[in-house]
């Protein structure tokens, strides 16, 4: 399967209905676990969230280096990866010295972030996503479409072409029928596998334990079954204490999918211990820096690295729920994916990201961490504005609107050669303005005649 | 009918760029509620705009030299009324962000804030009434402008004002709060994605049989009845101001 | 040490304009929000939650009847219990279908094919429906996760107000155990047009016995 372009998807009215109703869905989930006074501590909730992981940052090395201490003293072992290259290289030396060919992965955006799986697959790595959705997607061959929910567009009858196409089953549309294909195919990849990767909802400091909230019950799975354990992590998911989680637990469920706590939340801190039944004989931890540290740097965006991956702006953006989470360039879609994105691809690769909102705020409204992603958005223009085709035009603007006369002027005679007609909306308007930002305008509805007298025409008037 | 229990005094009005140039109705319906709670309206002339759109597109030097432009116009103004969520934000708000560093200028802009007032809340806050004595009988549904709704926090405030016009009826719409797609230079840079939330909105209005949808700010109502024309569809947009104007 | 940690660490510091041997400032005070409960309003609570997440809550009052509760919930099936101390005491290993005391491979096998998975728990949080599982010499890992039926004996004794309060007992749960998890309801997923669908992978049937010990001796 392919990938559908922007306008693909604004012109296909079952995909808009399909990315309108699931995000939807979503919303009204959230709505219903926060709304009517459900968490009246809410707002207190989103304060002292953020104030715990602006915090955090504030002493990231601190952290760091105590976490690290904590998963030594649990038995475990932290890697440290300078980018996506660094924590491939780590798996595949380690696969190879333990002579594992089978990896299950459970659902890890930062994973996804490095291409994790193809840097394994192409080293002959059989490695399996677990998560459905993300099984879905990696059948199909595509990124994630959304940060919590990465199959969102895709539809019951999509999944069964699939299953017949890859898994070489009759075609079946019942979606519950579909989800115990996926449960018994996983299974047996579960029980063979040597080694499971997963991600990290959180690292906590203080326990050197790495904190997974999960539906599904395939992160327990993948941290359970096979004899070695490997949390992939970025460096900014640190919390100073497990007694943080009240927070951070209260408002990611809420904020996701609208559930209190999600049906599983694991708190793993190093290989089982020496009488413990079960659990992985190794543990390793994978920090990753790519890119986080010069984010760090930057004192005005710092906080993009609050996020906690809930997906809440994503559902509740407009933009998103009209354009989808593949018209956005990178793995991270929605409102959090335009403010990351320039500031790790690099802010030359897609200027026009930034520029793709209108600044509505509602993502800064749901976020439980109290990101400002418009202030983010801002900023982020203002450093693209260089390269900008505005530059130009926004210098007129200025020179316009600080010489009153010049404004009147042009106002008269611009809108003037338009033609004024009281109450009229008009679908075509004369050249030049016809090729000017007008023709956009125009392309997707009417635009207001001019009215016969300007406000300040009528106030001059009337005094006389 | 409950007029203001104040004084009413002098008003400056800060009418927008947008509604000199294309909606002055809403502009002169402004003027016709103010003077009828008694206040003496003044319009300096040299006033043009508050800079958003330098602002919002990243240029912060060319935002300033407008917003320069506007503390100098109203400078000494005890209240300056602004029939605009969104430029009210503008010059409350984001005034101070383009002036970061700048200790004389912020001055002024911490000086000017508080006699800022959005049109509504202005009835609400100083002028201390609801009833306006308006007259509107048609069946209306509002439109939560983003940057009233989100900056200024005004969920209530124009809905207050609502429920006192004789013979109006408000229905609210189930999308009440979403973004209408305009975000100025948005809507044309994305005009097919602005225009699918248009739509989006558009449906949402049409669901509640209402004949004019309302709102604090006319680029909102803009990009909708733009859109409604487009599509047929015979609803009207009007401004609140015209609402509570109208007898 | 690898270089990648230096240069990391290094990194981190330039970032935030930090020395070694600065002193951090101390984190924000924890927010817990605990609120005072009776048993019952507990119980209560625990059983709303639960049932609205599709799970089942029983009250046994003593040994047989907890044995009797278990193997309603069994109905045939065959199961695999934990070595919980509690599971022997109410006679829950007992029932003929049970097979405990399970070590290594055979745990594993065991859990993979049988019907039902029995443990208890080391609390309940009430306000969420949650059973808190703690790995340790007494409670597997897999027996809560590979069946496709959970059924957790629980004393009554074990009932917690919510997930704050027992963050408020303990400051470092991962102490003497590398895993605790907390399991609210049954698997699920919405994966496939956000509709929900339980028993991906864990159980897709949770069932909770609450014992009231209180009222055994």
């Amino acid at each position: 399967m392919r990938e559908n372009t922007r306008q693909e998807t604004l012109d296909d009215p079952k995909l808009q209905l399909a990315l309108y109703t699931a995000t939807g869905r979503l919303m009204d989930h959230r709505k219903k676990a926060i709304g009517g006074g459900k968490v009246p501590e809410y707002q207190d909730l989103r304060t002292r969230a953020a104030a715990v992981k602006r915090h955090t940052l504030d002493y990231l090395d601190v952290y760091l280096t105590q976490f690290e201490a904590a998963v030594q003293a649990n038995g475990g072992k932290v890697i440290w990866a300078r980018d996506g290259a660094e924590a491939a290289d780590f798996i595949l030396s380690l696969a190879k010295e333990k002579g594992e060919s089978l990896i299950v992965k459970s659902k890890s955006m930062t994973s996804e972030e490095i291409h994790l799986n193809d840097r394994l697959i192409k080293h002959e790595l059989e490695t399996v996503e677990t998560d459905l959705g993300e099984y879905i997607i990696q059948l199909a061959g595509l990124r994630p479409y959304h940060i919590v929910a990465p199959a969102l567009q895709m539809t019951r009858y999509d999944v069964s072409t699939l299953f017949e196409e890859k898994l070489g089953i009759a075609k079946d549309d019942v979606i519950e029928n579909q989800t115990m294909t996926a449960r018994r195919v996983l299974r047996e990849k579960f029980l063979a596998a040597g080694i499971g990767i997963t991600g990290a909802n959180f690292l906590v400091a203080d326990s050197g334990a790495v904190v997974i909230v999960e539906n599904e019950g395939n992160a327990r799975l993948s941290s359970s079954a096979p004899k070695i354990q490997i949390a992939i992590a970025g460096i900014e998911k640190m919390i100073p204490r497990v007694r943080d989680l009240g927070v951070f637990l209260a408002l990611l469920g809420r904020s996701a999918t609208g559930q209190a706590l999600t049906s599983y939340t694991s708190i793993l801190s190093g290989p089982r211990r020496k009488d413990e039944r079960d659990g992985p004989e190794e543990f390793y931890v994978v920090l990753l820096d790519a890119g986080r540290t010069k984010l760090l740097a930057d004192k005005e965006k710092r906080e993009s690295l609050q996020c906690i991956r809930c997906g809440a702006c994503l559902n509740y953006c407009p933009v998103y729920r009209k354009v989808g989470g593949h018209s956005y360039p990178w793995v991270y879609s929605g409102p959090i994916g335009k403010i990351i994105t320039p500031q790790f691809q690099g802010k030359e690769k897609d200027p026009w990201l930034p520029f793709m909102s209108s600044l509505c705020g509602v993502c800064a409204e749901v976020c439980p961490v109290k990101i400002d992603i418009p202030k983010i958005l801002l900023a982020l223009r203002r450093e693209s504005q260089k390269s900008s085709d505005d530059a130009g035009a926004m210098k007129w603007f200025a020179r316009l609107m600080t010489r009153p006369w010049l404004y009147r002027l042009a106002a008269s005679f611009g809108l003037g050669w338009l033609g004024r007609k009281d109450g009229v909306w008009v679908r075509e308007v004369k050249w030049p303005a016809s090729s000017g930002p007008l023709k956009d305008w125009l392309a997707v509805r009417d635009f207001p005649a001019p009215p016969e007298q300007s406000f300040r025409d009528w106030w001059e008037k009337r005094r006389k | 009918m409950i007029y203001s229990v104040f004084m009413p005094g002098r008003v400056s009005i800060f009418v927008t760029c947008i509604l000199d140039q294309l909606f002055p109705k809403a502009g002169v319906a402004m003027v016709a509620v103010l003077e009828r709670l008694g206040y003496d309206v003044e319009f300096r002339k040299e006033q043009t705009c508050c800079g958003q759109p330098a602002f919002n597109s990243g240029f912060h030097d060319e935002a300033r030299a407008v917003a320069r432009h506007f503390l100098d116009v109203f400078d000494g103004a005890e209240h300056i009324v602004v029939p605009s969520g969104s430029c009210t934000s503008m010059i409350s708000h984001h005034f101070a962000d383009i002036f970061a560093g700048d200790t004389k200028m912020l001055q002024r802009v911490h000086a000017i804030e508080p006699r800022v007032h959005e049109f509504s809340t202005f009835l609400l806050n100083v002028a201390q009434t609801d009833d306006v004595g308006a007259r509107f009988p048609q069946r209306v549904t509002y439109h939560d402008s983003c940057h009233a709704l989100r900056e200024l926090g005004m969920k209530d405030v124009p809905r207050r004002l609502l429920r006192k016009v004789k013979d109006l009826e408000l229905i609210e719409m189930d999308t009440a709060e979403e973004c209408c797609g305009f975000g100025g230079t948005f809507s044309v840079k994305f005009a097919q994605i602005s225009s699918g939330m248009a739509n989006t909105k558009v449906d949402s209005i049409l669901k509640t049989g209402a004949s004019h949808v309302v709102s604090v700010d006319s680029s909102c109502l803009m990009q909708l009845r733009g859109t409604l024309s487009r599509s047929g569809h015979k609803v009207e947009t009007i401004h609140l101001a015209e609402v509570l104007a109208a007898r | 040490m690898s270089s990648a940690r230096e240069e990391i660490i290094n990194r981190v510091r330039a970032a935030i304009s930090r020395k070694v041997g600065d002193k951090p400032a101390a984190p924000p005070e924890p927010l817990l929000r605990i609120r005072g409960y009776k048993l019952d309003e507990k119980i209560a609570a625990f059983r709303a939650a639960l049932e609205a997440l599709s799970g089942t809550v029983t009250e046994t009052h003593s040994r047989a009847e907890t044995q009797s509760a278990v193997k309603r919930l069994l109905d045939g099936r065959t199961a695999v219990a934990s070595a919980h101390p509690l599971l022997a005491e109410q006679w829950v290993t007992e029932i003929e279908v049970v097979q405990s005391g399970l070590t290594g491979a055979d745990l594993r096998n065991a859990c993979a094919s049988a019907g039902v998975g029995i443990t208890s728990a080391y609390c309940l949080l009430a306000e969420t429906g949650t059973i808190v599982f703690r790995a340790s010499a007494e409670e597997s890992r897999l027996i809560s996760l590979l069946p496709p039926v959970h059924i957790a004996v629980v004393s009554s004794r074990r009932m917690l107000g919510g997930l704050d309060e027992m963050l408020s007992m303990i400051a470092r749960p991962v102490d003497d155990s590398s895993a605790m998890v907390f399991i609210t309801g049954p698997s699920r997923t919405g994966d496939i047009e956000q509709i929900l669908v339980r028993g991906v992978h864990g159980p897709g049937h949770v069932h909770v016995v609450i014992v009231h010990e209180e009222d055994i001796r």
